[in-house]
């Protein structure tokens, strides 16, 4: 569905990103892991066009999106909720919604997407009319999913969702990536709750300084010793 | 001094800030959404009171009507400008922006000279003189006629911005233009219609206030520094605040020329801006965006 060849990419002078191969199929969760700084969210930016790639291949479902502006890879279903929720502050948590479902082809089930999100999100649609910059960080990461699954996505972007949220949050939105996964959405994920991230996954990959050191299974990556010391402190 | 010399002057400065409120409103959604400081924002103002003065003298078409020509035309004309020009510029530094966007306004301000000189030019209707008389207060009926015509625009573009998917697409990229771009947003086209409509706003301006006030290439500079102060009085990129920031520039001005006089009411505006920033440095709304 996805598959990156040989990605590179720098900021000015600073290369963050080597040689990345990934590959995402259809129906999967993969997950790619990797400490502060490994260039996990700069990955999710090549790959929704918010910065361009210097050299190497971004193909999403036999198309190469390379040449493509952000807006359009979103039309093409490659839908990113990005770290740090990035909520519109000022618009109520509906308005935010709507905001999801802006491209044409979105629109249509636009009133069927809402009713499904506040069926995910209970909690969302108590707040509907408050201003998205009010919620909460849990609240705001719920928002920030429904309004990614507003686009009707083919694939979706996660960027580190479970930051700097509660235990509690943390479960129910591992919980609802699950979910949404069962529901026919394929999902990449950049985690640094890696022993979470690696339990619900189906592949992996790790990531250090811009390299891709280490894939697999989610099960075979965590019996991994380096990952084991690496990330899990065991 | 009267009681009713007084309230003819805070109606008088209400009616002109209604038309300052329109100024503001331009510029601060051009900056709500590129975060970039128009500098051209008078003198394309200017263009849209020559373009109202030709269309009053060649085609005899009156100025308040001319709004429906003048309106698209000066809207079209800034996302002729955002497209080709600022576009380019959106993620230069600020020092940048500010250069090509001063450097535009004299463009046009140089360009005004040359085609119509520097002499000044004056738009006389049938009713440029004549006012309603409301219990011993007379009303500048071009005056009452512009004001009404900025509440509806207003109005209009403040229903836009929050009841269409378009204005709520504009409104989206003013707040977090990433999180726009990644809900399919095409921020470019986006920035394009933002800088139309702030054009249009301006221009528009320029065509009510055309039958009041002189018409000159440099005319301009005066109402783009007018337009900084009601933008930053009211909180910048925020159309409210905007709209307060005009009215209360208008009463100000209005108000200060007949209780002290009118070389000192510019003082008095520049005075209260310098208060109400030292109090809210963030002005009258705050950081509240579009």
């Amino acid at each position: 569905m996805l598959t990156i060849n040989k990605l590179n990419f720098s900021y000015g002078d600073m290369q963050v990103l080597w040689n990345i191969d990934l590959a995402v199929h259809e129906g999967e969760i993969v997950t790619v892991v990797g400490a502060n700084g490994s260039g996990k969210s700069t990955t999710l930016k090549n790959i929704s066009r918010l910065v361009a790639p210097q050299s190497g291949n971004i193909d999403f479902q036999g198309e190469n999106i390379n040449s493509l502006e952000s807006h359009q890879v979103v039309e093409r279903g490659l839908v990113q909720v990005p770290e740090g929720r990035k909520i519109f502050p000022e618009m109520t948590v509906l308005e935010n919604l709507r905001m999801g479902s802006f491209i044409k082809s979105a629109r249509p089930t636009r009133e069927a997407n809402v009713e499904r999100v506040f069926t995910m999100f209970p909690r969302l649609k108590e707040r509907q009319k408050q201003l998205g910059g009010t919620m909460s960080g849990g609240e705001q990461q719920m928002l920030a999913i429904a309004r990614g699954l507003m686009t009707n996505p083919k694939l979706l972007l996660l960027d580190e969702p479970s930051l700097g949220l509660s235990p509690l949050f943390v479960k129910i939105i591992f919980e609802i990536i699950q979910e949404i996964n069962k529901q026919g959405v394929t999902i990449l994920l950049v985690e640094q709750n890696v022993f979470q991230s690696l339990k619900i996954s189906d592949r992996a990959y790790v990531l250090e300084t811009g390299r891709i050191v280490l894939s697999g299974t989610g099960s075979e990556l965590l019996s991994n010793d380096h990952v084991k010391k690496a990330f899990l402190g065991m | 001094m009267t009681f009713s010399v007084l309230l003819q002057s805070i109606i008088s400065g209400m009616l002109v800030g209604g038309v300052y409120a329109l100024i503001g409103i331009g510029l601060t959604i051009i900056f709500g959404v590129m975060r970039v400081i128009n500098f051209a924002h008078g003198d394309i103002m200017m263009v849209g009171m020559y373009l109202t003065f030709f269309l009053f003298t060649l085609l005899g078409i009156d100025p308040f009507v001319s709004v429906l020509i003048t309106m698209p035309l000066m809207f079209l004309f800034g996302a002729l400008m955002q497209k080709v020009f600022i576009n380019r510029v959106l993620s230069a530094l600020p020092q940048n922006q500010i250069l090509l966007t001063i450097g535009l306004g004299l463009i046009m301000s140089n360009s005004a000279m040359l085609a119509f000189t520097s002499d000044y030019k004056i738009l006389t209707t049938s009713y440029s003189s004549s006012s309603y008389s409301l219990g011993g207060i007379s009303i500048s009926q071009p005056l009452l006629i512009s004001f009404l015509i900025t509440c509806a625009i207003t109005v209009g573009l403040y229903w836009f911005l929050m009841r269409t998917d378009t204005g709520q697409a504009i409104r989206a990229t003013a707040q977090d233009r990433e999180a726009a771009q990644l809900m399919g947003i095409n921020v470019k086209w986006m920035s394009i219609l933002s800088f139309g409509i702030g054009s249009a706003m301006a221009g528009t301006a320029g065509a009510l206030i055309a039958p009041t006030y002189y018409i000159f290439p440099q005319v301009g500079s005066a109402f783009t520094l007018k337009a900084f102060v009601i933008t930053v009085l009211g909180g910048m990129g925020s159309i409210i605040g905007a709209t307060l920031g005009g009215i209360i520039i208008g009463l100000v001005e209005s108000v200060s020329a007949v209780t002290i006089s009118s070389e000192w009411k510019d003082v008095v505006v520049f005075a209260i801006f310098l208060l109400v920033l030292l109090i809210k440095p963030s002005g009258l709304m705050g950081k509240s965006r579009l």
